[in-house]
């Protein structure tokens, strides 16, 4: 299996995923978006050097995966994939701030070090939290939930249509790479100038082919909204799951549960 | 007052770069009749068929169904009278899963939920698909997303049923299926197809096309019999009607 048909391979999975029938994707997708965007405002807010208080949230994906039956090197795989992004966000985060800091009475670092950690961090666990959400909800889920929550509709819209675009797109990549392959030898066949051609040729076949996918849309009634049929029904235990982790969030939020533990562990201790 | 016909009157069309699609077509196809519009690649089917279902307007001439005539304002009604089937069924197929993907044309009709829930079942039950109701479109075989793709259409109830080449990328059992579908179904048919022995199966008459123009419309054994005309739009005779030899010797055994 090449690259392209290993990316069109898991990027269907997360659907097979989201099909799943467990307790975290039994609860209402209104209170797992509410739930997940309390925990990203939480994370993001956080003072830029602040690493340690953080780890308290690593919590909620953790048991949203293991609860959803999420495999964990899936959710890994996915993390990873997009963390150089991170990386390049943060890279020159030592090199700018060279203010000199000591952890725990060690050694000074520069606290860029300390910032640009807590760039990763923020956005690994922001990522985890958006996957877990995707994996235990479904984009269709999850647009309905935005359509519930009065999110205007061109945005739910777009963010459909731009989901299913994904699959247009990987297969149509998928049947050019395919064909390009089986008449390439060796590195002849490979080059930019072959790829650049490629690229043209797939944007120009994915638009006709959205162009016919919107006629099949149209034919069917279509009238710029998408309308999701899911009955959402917001129960006690879905209102008692967003509460319990909203308030866990902002807790930590709050107060530095790393530092009390660590206080409480010494205090016991001495 | 009946919306099962198609009345099509001097149609013509280029494309917006001037090559030439339709020129002069008429036909008229009434309440129940299955037609097979065939002819070679480039003859102007699709376009045809992109002309009846609004997707494309005329230069000149009309296209109604029943008493409407297709114009910007019918669009809707003409959407709920006449279903079509893409020649691509991973075209039609765009939902996480086939139920909702069936119920696409319902919930935009507006219809209550428990009727879009009736006409998913009936719909899915109809081309034998309820035990895909929750898988993904682009997991299926050729053959389940053919008949996915019919259960989306059949879940509006239209009137005329309007089909792309529809046995194409299906395998012998598929296509058998297929046809047998396609003859129980009481709608108006028109089916553009290069598959005469699927078009001699559920049509009774067939329209030829020729570069963008009509060149026979009749009884569609009559059409298929003649063989000048068959060859000056590109066709040959179904298999079945070929007369082969070694066939005949085996039918005769």
């Amino acid at each position: 299996m090449n690259t392209v048909e290993q990316a069109v391979y898991q990027l269907g999975r997360v659907d097979s995923l989201a099909l799943q029938d467990t307790s975290i994707h039994r609860i209402d997708a209104r209170a797992k978006v509410i739930t997940t965007l309390v925990f990203v405002i939480c994370v993001v807010s956080f003072p830029k050097y602040a690493v340690i208080p953080l780890l308290p949230f690593a919590l909620f994906p953790a048991v949203m995966a293991g609860a959803g039956l999420l495999p964990f090197p899936w959710l890994g795989q996915r993390v990873l994939a997009v963390a150089p992004f991170a990386v390049v966000v943060g890279m020159f985060n030592p090199l700018i701030d060279r203010e000199i800091v000591t952890l725990f009475g060690g050694p000074g670092i520069a606290a860029g070090w300390l910032s640009f950690a807590s760039i990763i961090v923020r956005f690994l666990l922001t990522t985890a939290a958006a996957l877990t959400l995707i994996g235990t909800t479904g984009m269709n889920g999850v647009c309905a939930a935005l359509e519930r929550l009065r999110v205007p509709d061109v945005f739910v819209t777009q963010l459909l249509l731009l989901y299913r675009y994904l699959f247009v797109l990987t297969d149509e990549a998928l049947r050019a790479v395919r064909a390009r392959d089986l008449r390439s030898f060796g590195r002849r066949g490979t080059e930019l100038r072959v790829f650049g051609q490629l690229l043209g040729h797939l944007l120009l076949r994915t638009n006709a082919r959205a162009q016919r996918v919107y006629a099949a849309m149209l034919m069917r009634g279509f009238d710029g909204h998408v309308r999701t049929r899911r009955t959402l029904t917001l129960n006690r235990r879905d209102v008692t799951f967003m509460v319990g982790w909203c308030a866990v969030f902002v807790v930590a939020r709050a107060v530095n549960l790393p530092e009390l533990l660590g206080g409480l562990i010494e205090g016991a201790l001495s | 007052m009946t919306h099962h016909s198609i009345d099509v009157r001097d149609v013509r069309f280029a494309y917006p770069d001037g090559t030439p699609a339709l020129d002069d077509v008429s036909f008229r196809v009434g309440h129940g009749e299955a037609v097979a519009i065939v002819g070679a690649n480039g003859a102007g089917k699709s376009t045809l068929l992109a002309h009846i279902t609004g997707l494309l307007r005329p230069e000149h001439g009309s296209v109604s169904i029943g008493d409407t005539p297709v114009t910007r304002d019918t669009l809707p009604d003409i959407r709920r009278t006449v279903g079509m089937v893409f020649q691509d069924p991973d075209d039609q197929l765009f939902m996480p899963t086939v139920g909702e993907d069936v119920a696409f044309g319902p919930v935009n009709l507006r219809l209550p939920e428990q009727v879009i829930e009736e006409r998913v079942t009936d719909a899915l039950a109809r081309v034998g698909a309820e035990s895909l109701r929750d898988r993904a479109p682009y997991r299926l075989s050729g053959g389940e997303k053919r008949a996915a793709s019919i259960a989306t259409v059949l879940a509006l109830c239209p009137n005329v049923l309007v089909l792309d080449e529809p046995s194409s990328n299906l395998d012998p059992q598929a296509r058998r299926r297929l046809i047998v579908l396609l003859r129980g179904f009481e709608h108006t048919k028109l089916i553009a197809t290069h598959d005469l022995d699927l078009a001699l199966e559920v049509c009774d008459r067939a329209i030829v096309m020729v570069d963008g123009s009509i060149a026979v419309d009749g009884p569609i054994r009559d059409v298929f019999t003649d063989d000048a005309l068959l060859e000056r739009a590109g066709l040959e005779r179904p298999l079945t009607m070929q007369n082969c030899a070694s066939c005949s010797a085996l039918r005769d055994t």
